[in-house]
């Protein structure tokens, strides 16, 4: 390749030439065919199960509860106030359920990126040790995480040694407790999300190439600049990626409110749907719920990603 | 407490909210013409029609599946967790064995029923189309039966199939959702009431309303079932929770349930796991089930006693029915006369210690387990049965408004 005096910006597809020969066309119309082929199987996937619930969520959002009907019975209709009504009623729960995600997921991306940045950079050279560490990372996804979160109940029970231990050296009060609060549900979010924050960050780290870091290092960078500078930008990918696996199912869960949680100030937006929809059967609601909870997470996600996001991925 | 003016209807204190009703209101009325035709048809295309979500409002003649009894021999049946005896060494259901051993049918037994509504929630887009649900006999408290009956969601039952039906318990033989008890068999029924922990509590507990001992603050559970729940606190209340009580009875009952869980005396509202609490001693007082207790006590260690509070206590059936699309009609038939049978049913009874809907059992009772003969939770007595009641039958616009108004209550 003879490097030319002046760098000119490559085009990035070849311009499509003027003339084509017959057997040129016809191989182009049978890339064409194979390229639309390769598309269907994704396109129709898509369609069946992504675009027809949502239009099916979209429109039992609407639907309306005749006058006298027995329950669960309703009929499509117009009902846009069922969305004034969802959120009138339940503004609270929805923005208690962004706020709990939103912390938890603060406080995975400074646990997860520690642990991540301790495995794929920092224990680089001791693979074995390595290696263990990200077994242990991945270990949580082998049993389920409603038995998990049960069991972090049993264990900071009000009897049990942990509260025990606390209120002896006076950290809890004497009548003080650490299940039922909203401490614990966004502990439990934390800890059940963790994993979905440290994979990605470990993949982008594990990537990292540390001769940059001492290169930055020849340039009288300190450590913590090179971090700065070097590091946190490259993981960029990582973090973007961690952070939104971590916040959006953190925002729509309801398995940690409803067993680590109190009736009282940890209520999420998820149990409101559940019980709308299984306890009081009122499928509009829930509809206009789930659709208020999806259009909220899309817009901040939206904005997070026209702030944050990297060319890599979007 | 000062008494507050209820209005249950819950007009909304915003007025622009209002205005937004009333124009969507009048919007509907415009569509119901040409617009709403379209949207519906477009509706129906998709596989979302009136018919996915009950259809009309009345029962639509939704025809019973043919019985394909004589050709496949099985029954499914579904039915609540802990509800049949149970072996722990073989990890068998013994009279179910004997069941199948002596009737050559297949029995699929599933715990798969956790909560009437959630149930309800699963399976109601099926039954109104007349489809197989997958079971053939479904076991649900009486209230859900009665909104099955009614929405002709059940195919009748032949009393000359399930001969044993005559030992039905005199008083369950007629009632008011299902008379002569064509469409559904009671399977057990149990008491609402308190249970503490007798360690922790050693004073015990009397009313509803001991509960709120601030001693107790933070270790007191309620079941999520509002029936239970708010049926105590309207009896404690000095309601009578069978006559004519409406939304402003219940409003009571609700509000003092929200201000105990907002000065933090209930700890959580759950659900069956109210259990575990006890277990773990989270929760040292609940509203609970008389049957769990027994159980409870039997698997724990002698720790929690149980009580009808002195205002009352409710009382509940579960019942037995065939859904309309269950193709195993006449074999259902078969396993519910065999339940019926005085011996079976003290088996059972002996096992899940609920309320043993079958005559003749108490005998049979002696020959199993005659500690159990004098347990007014299993056999109650008369006297006993004075001071439960079963709270009245509440139509569909108020089963929406009061589950509505409980959901408010417990923050979801």
């Amino acid at each position: 390749m003879s490097a030319p005096a002046v760098r000119r910006p490559e085009p990035k597809r070849p311009e499509p030439a003027a003339e084509l020969s017959a057997t040129e066309r016809r191989a182009e119309k049978a890339r064409g065919r194979i390229g639309v082929g390769l598309i269907v199987p994704g396109f129709v996937y898509l369609l069946l199960f992504f675009a027809a619930p949502v239009f099916v969520l979209l429109a039992m959002s609407l639907y309306a509860k005749p006058p006298g009907a027995e329950t669960g019975v309703f009929v499509p209709a117009f009902e846009i106030s069922n969305y004034a009504v969802a959120l009138s009623q339940y503004w609270e729960p929805l923005v208690r359920s962004f706020l709990f995600a939103g912390i938890a997921t603060v406080l995975a991306l400074l646990i997860g990126y520690t642990m991540a940045y301790l495995v794929a950079v920092r224990l680089r050279q001791h693979k074995l040790l390595a290696s263990i560490l990200l077994v242990i990372l991945i270990a949580p996804f082998f049993s389920s995480f409603v038995l998990r979160t049960q069991a972090w109940k049993q264990i900071l029970a009000d009897e049990g040694f942990v509260v025990e231990a606390l209120r002896f050296v006076a950290i809890l009060p004497e009548d003080g407790r650490l299940t039922a609060t909203s401490i614990a549900v966004v502990a439990g979010l934390t800890y059940n999300f963790l994993p979905f924050m440290t994979l990605p960050i470990y993949a982008s780290l594990e990537r990292l190439d540390t001769r940059l870091l001492e290169a930055a290092g020849d340039l009288y960078a300190s450590p913590m600049t090179a971090f700065r500078r070097v590091t946190l930008p490259l993981s960029m990918p990582g973090v973007f990626a961690g952070t939104l696996l971590t916040f959006i199912p953190a925002s729509g869960d309801y398995i940690n409110a409803a067993i680590l949680g109190n009736n009282r100030d940890t209520s999420m937006i998820g149990q409101v749907i559940d019980s709308r929809f299984f306890q009081i059967v009122d499928y509009p609601m829930a509809a206009a719920l789930s659709t208020v909870l999806m259009v909220v997470i899309l817009i901040l996600v939206m904005l997070y990603i026209r702030k944050f996001g990297t060319k890599e991925l979007f | 407490m000062a008494p507050q003016p209820f209005n249950r209807r819950r007009p909304s204190n915003d007025p622009r909210l209002d205005r937004l009703v009333s124009a969507q209101l009048s919007r509907r009325r415009l569509l119901g013409g040409a617009g709403g035709l379209g949207l519906a048809g477009l509706l129906a295309a998709c596989g979302t029609s009136g018919a996915s979500t009950g259809g009309g409002s009345s029962a639509a003649a939704l025809t019973p599946a043919k019985d394909v009894s004589a050709e496949e021999p099985v029954v499914n049946w579904a039915n609540w967790t802990l509800y049949l005896d149970y072996d722990e060494q073989t990890k068998k259901y013994p009279s179910l064995e004997q069941f199948m051993a002596q009737s050559g049918l297949t029995v699929n037994y599933s715990e798969d029923v956790d909560g009437n509504d959630s149930y309800y929630g699963k399976v109601q887009a099926q039954l109104a189309r007349g489809q197989d649900i997958g079971q053939d006999i479904v076991t649900l408290t009486d209230h859900m039966v009665a909104r099955l009956i009614r929405q002709g969601y059940t195919q009748e039952l032949d009393h000359g199939n399930i001969p044993n039906a005559k030992n039905l318990l005199a008083t369950l033989q007629d009632v008011d959702f299902d008379p002569g008890r064509k469409h559904s068999l009671t399977w057990q029924s149990g008491f609402a009431g308190i249970a503490w922990n007798k360690e922790k509590v050693p004073g015990g507990l009397k009313s509803i309303s001991d509960l709120w001992n601030p001693e107790l603050k933070g270790r007191v559970e309620v079941l999520d079932e509002k029936r239970d729940t708010i049926g105590l606190i309207m009896l404690e209340q000095g309601v009578d929770i069978t006559g004519d009580w409406g939304a402003d009875e219940f409003g009571n009952a609700t509000d003092l349930l929200a201000e105990q869980i907002a000065n933090g005396q209930i700890r959580q509202v759950r659900g069956n796991s109210y259990k575990e609490d006890l277990v773990s001693e989270d929760a040292l007082a609940v509203i609970g089930w008389s049957g769990d207790i027994t159980q409870l006590n039997f698997e724990e260690g002698d720790k929690w006693e149980f009580a009808i509070p002195e205002a009352g206590g409710t009382l509940w059936s579960d019942s037995m029915l065939v859904p309309i699309g269950a193709p195993h009609k006449s074999n259902a038939e078969q396993l519910m006369d065999y339940y019926y049978d005085p011996q079976v049913a003290a088996t059972v009874a002996a096992y899940v210690n609920y309320i043993c809907p079958v005559e003749g059992a108490r005998e049979a009772m002696e020959g199993i387990d005659p500690t159990l003969v004098d347990n007014p939770l299993i056999f109650p007595t008369d006297e006993f049965l004075a001071n439960v009641s079963i709270i009245r039958t509440l139509d569909p616009e108020e089963e929406t408004e009061f589950s509505s108004m409980f959901a408010e209550a417990i923050g979801v």
